[in-house]
């Protein structure tokens, strides 16, 4: 591949009072590419994400993102370059219909200011009826018809987790972050997830970044594998490559380890 | 001469300081009372003040010649207890119906509860402002010019008592480290045996105790009135600039309260004298925004 | 249960979901405009001001209800901004400024000293917040005295009368005009707080009050968005402070005292937080409270020979009703409306929990 990658993070380092979350990571993701940081508990998955997300500033390093220096935007800046994320413990807007929250993913879109609101001119009108449309299409695309009209407290955890992945996806990112998209999910609804993920890599060209503990679900769909320990990068490759690597098998299965593989 | 009248300016400084300390010990112990209560429960009584106000008229009814006219220092125990008691049932009664509610339900709670309590004071006892009977009251010692009332003393010296007791307890006794873990973390608590809901309750009997406790003080230094409970936002202001979640905190947020109210008083501008009162709340506005979480800070962000 | 076939996008962006509602609605217009008829053909226009001055607290509601209800940030200040907007209004107006210009302007001036005010403090969460503007309201009643030049501080500043083009408006002496006055600015505030429901503002201020962190992951900036709350917020409090100022027509440093901010934020939780409804019924149970009682106490006087006359009671009462309310309903008055119509229906098949809350353990965040 010739040109630079979507995303590129170089020697990102992040501590805690004593704890080193992050220690010295780089990674790249390319435009298209299915990326998975795996690893045990605690190993830094997540902190990347906050990292990349703007809720935290690196103690060291740099990270660019489509020729954008991230580390100068603000956490609320970052979607309007094209990234868009999902949390582990879904964050939904609770006290909101589906179709609200979907309607918020918009918000990078919006160009109607205050006052044209406040007198919903037509021009707000038209605009409210361009992000509906868009939010329909990701409605269709996710299955959601059922819920669009639902509040999010009386939801089932599956179909929040879509609705969450459904506002993401609203945004129209470049790149999506999507933590531990299967967590919590039954069989069915991690193979639905499965499809989706696929579905946006090749239909809609989205680049995307997920942590994810299934190994299933990360073999199945990625292209490349990081497995994190520590906040060390253990092994960068294809899921088999990462997955029969000695430093992951140790690392998940402790020095004793006889089995090999790395299902969970 | 004015040496003479210098000497009279410092005599009248240290007196100054010492009313303001002794005020500043009862802010401090209001807000000690909902530091508790948020440490132990994560809820803000915003009626801490009125507690104070209560525990005060229950002393007063006990000892007054004008209601039951017991002994004050039967009635002062007796006071503690019934507040002790109201802590405790309040808890056990309404907040513990309340769990999984949002902290601004039972601020507006706590807050509507201050109504009610202003209301039976006012009906039980009195509108008006009325004395407690004490001992001591009117009684001064003269330190070599200095002139210092008795129960100013009393009020710093109880308090000092009060702290050190308190922080043994919390630091030594069973009770005191359920306490402390159970306002970390409900679920682990219970997971570990710690009968928090019960733990909670006791906490909000502390609470009152220390509220009776300070009421006394008050009422022993000047009048009470059923309105003395918004006294509780001076307080308030003392656990904001103490940071809300430390006990030491709250007691110098209380100190630095009382202190500035007499000496903004005193060095104001004339015609300015309404920045007095403004002054405890300036400070508590110009803390929030430089240091949100107070001078001991202790908060940190949402982990996602 | 009636369904809504949606067939365009317009059906949601809509004020009104279906035909009868909208019925409803302009019914309801239609009644509060032929309302004075009624204390016309009377004589007697006693409850017309009180419905008036229910009308004036409703927009002040209305206000606090987008910031707390809406944005999640809670005020227990707002009769600070209310005062604002009143001593605007009349400085605006003894300058000679024509009412049709001073009023509007006195409720802007109200929201960007609100903006100017919150700024510092919409870094702070929930009680931190609530504290501050706790604060703002104590020391209101002060700074009124201290700038005493301008608001007659202690002894008070008499309110010029509405006066629109030519046409004087007095409370008591035209009491129908002014209720009309009262009414069109209750109309228009609630259409700019409908509109904004449906648009990308609302829902960003919704947002922040359901999670911050991922209203910023959406891209929405924190401050700027609270912010631009608070500004309305406070414009609508100006607006209402400043009808209430020609109610009364003669305000002290007393009239905008902390009673009231709580009053107001009590009213909203009564009403319903989080519903626009919510506001009035709020508006309208605080307003009911007084004259009930003090309709109780003639009773009670003339049938019975029995005077009773307690400071405080109706405070009292109120906080009573606030805590049954947070108990049993804490959805409010609009709620408890919600799982009626829900339960007709559904009928047979509503279920006891289908409002229900889940219950949760507490974690706290901080550090110890």
């Amino acid at each position: 591949m010739s040109h630079a990658p979507l995303l590129e993070i170089k020697n990102a380092t992040q501590r805690f009072g004593g704890v080193v979350a992050v220690n010295d990571v780089s990674l790249h993701v390319n435009e298209g590419e299915v990326f998975a940081l795996v690893g045990p508990n605690g190993a830094g998955k997540s902190t990347v994400f906050n990292l990349l997300s703007r809720f935290h500033t690196p103690a060291e390093g740099s990270i660019t993102f489509d020729g954008n220096d991230v580390l100068k935007l603000s956490s609320d800046d970052v979607p309007s370059i094209g990234i868009a994320r999902t949390f582990q413990n879904i964050e939904l807007f609770e006290q909101a219909t589906v179709l609200q929250n979907l309607l918020v993913g918009r918000h990078r879109h919006r160009k109607s200011n205050i006052f044209s609101e406040l007198f919903f001119t037509p021009k707000a009108r038209n605009e409210e009826r361009q992000h509906r449309h868009a939010v329909e299409q990701v409605i269709d695309f996710l299955d959601l018809q059922a819920y669009r009209d639902k509040m999010i407290s009386g939801l089932p955890y599956g179909v929040r987790k879509v609705v969450e992945l459904g506002r993401a996806l609203a945004t129209e990112p470049k790149l999506l972050l999507l933590d531990e998209p299967a967590s919590g999910l039954s069989v069915e609804e991690t193979q639905d997830m499965a499809f989706w993920i696929e579905d946006m890599q090749k239909q809609m060209g989205i680049t995307i970044l997920m942590v994810e503990h299934d190994m299933g679900l990360v073999s199945a769909v990625s292209n490349r594998v990081l497995a994190l320990s520590d906040g060390k990068e253990l092994a960068t490759g294809t899921p088999a490559e990462v997955q029969s690597h000695p430093a992951v098998i140790e690392a998940y299965l402790g020095t004793s380890g006889i089995q090999k593989g790395g299902k969970k | 001469m004015p040496g003479a009248e210098l000497g009279g300016k410092r005599l009248d400084f240290v007196q100054l300081i010492v009313s303001g300390l002794a005020n500043g010990c009862v802010y401090g112990l209001i807000a000690l009372g909902f530091v508790m209560i948020y440490k132990a429960t994560e809820a803000v009584n915003f009626a801490q003040g009125d507690f104070m106000m209560l525990g005060a008229f229950f002393c007063l009814g006990f000892t007054n010649a004008d209601f039951m006219g017991l002994n004050f220092w039967l009635a002062v125990p007796l006071a503690m207890i019934f507040m002790g008691i109201l802590g405790y049932v309040f808890d056990w009664g309404v907040l513990r119906h309340m769990s999984g509610q949002s902290q601004t339900s039972i601020v507006i709670l706590t807050i509507a509860v201050g109504f009610i309590l202003r209301f039976v004071a006012g009906t039980v006892w009195s509108h008006e402002p009325v004395s407690l009977e004490t001992p001591f009251a009117g009684v001064n010692l003269d330190f070599g010019g200095v002139v210092l009332g008795v129960n100013e003393l009393l009020i710093i010296v109880v308090t000092i008592i009060l702290t050190v007791a308190l922080f043994v307890f919390f630091s030594r006794t069973k009770l005191g480290i359920a306490m402390q873990a159970a306002s970390q973390n409900q679920l682990a608590a219970y997971y570990m045996g710690v009968p928090v809901k019960r733990i909670q309750s006791l906490v909000w009997a502390l609470s009152g105790v220390v509220a009776a406790v300070a009421g006394i003080l008050f009422a022993s230094k000047g009048a009470i009135d059923p309105s003395s409970g918004l006294l509780g936002i001076k307080a308030f202001a003392a656990a904001a600039i103490g940071g809300f979640g430390s006990l030491p905190g709250a007691l110098v947020g209380g100190l630095i309260i009382g202190l500035i109210e007499p000496l903004a008083a005193r060095f104001a501008p004339d015609g300015f004298a309404g920045v007095a009162r403004i002054a405890p709340y300036a400070i508590l506005i110009i803390v929030l925004i430089f240091r949100p979480g107070g001078l001991f800070s202790q908060t940190q962000k949402k982990k996602v | 249960m009636r369904f809504v076939f949606k067939t365009s996008y317009d059906a949601d962006i809509r004020w009104f979901k279906h035909g009868a509602q909208l019925f409803w609605y302009a019914l309801l217009l239609a009644m509060m405009i032929a309302l004075p008829l009624v204390f016309i053909i009377s004589g007697n226009s006693y409850l017309l001001g009180e419905i008036t001055s229910v009308l004036i607290f409703s927009v002040a509601c209305l206000g606090l209800m987008l910031l707390t209800g809406q944005t999640g940030l809670a005020s227990l200040g707002h009769a600070a901004f209310m005062a604002m907007g009143c001593y605007a209004n009349i400085l605006l107006l003894n300058a000679g400024v024509p009412w049709l210009i001073a009023f509007p302007l006195a409720g802007l001036l109200a929201g960007l000293f609100g903006t100017i005010i919150a700024m510092p403090v919409l870094r702070l969460h929930g009680v931190y917040l609530a504290l501050a503007t706790l604060a703002m309201s104590i020391i209101t009643g002060d700074v009124i005295d201290l700038t005493e030049k301008w608001t007659g501080g202690v002894s008070g500043i008499s309110v010029p009368d509405i006066s629109i083009f030519g046409y004087t408006i007095n409370k008591y002496a035209n009491p129908y005009a002014f209720y009309y006055v009262a009414l069109a600015v209750v109309v228009i505030c609630t259409m700019f707080y409908r509109n904004l429901l449906r648009s990308p503002s609302g829902r960003s201020f919704a947002a922040i009050r359901d999670s911050e962190v991922s209203a910023q992951a959406m891209g929405i900036n924190l401050t700027r968005t609270k912010a631009t709350s608070f500004f309305l917020s406070c414009t609508m409090a100006g607006l209402a402070g400043a009808m209430f100022g020609h109610s009364a027509t003669y305000v002290t440093h007393e009239t905008f005292d902390i009673v009231m901010s709580i009053t107001l934020f009590l009213a909203i939780v009564v009403g319903g937080l989080g519903f626009m409804h919510g506001a009035f019924l709020g508006a309208i149970i605080s307003g009911l409270i007084p004259v009930l009682i003090a309709n109780g106490r003639t009773l009670l006087s003339t049938t019975f020979g029995i005077n009773i006359n307690i400071p405080g009671l109706e405070s009292a009462m109120f906080a009573c009703i606030v805590i049954a309310f947070i108990l049993f309903e804490p959805m409010g008055l609009y709620g408890r409306w919600l799982k009626i119509r829900t339960y007709f229906e559904l009928f047979p098949f509503y279920r006891k929990d289908m409002f229900r809350r889940q219950k949760s353990y507490l974690k706290t965040e901080r550090v110890q």
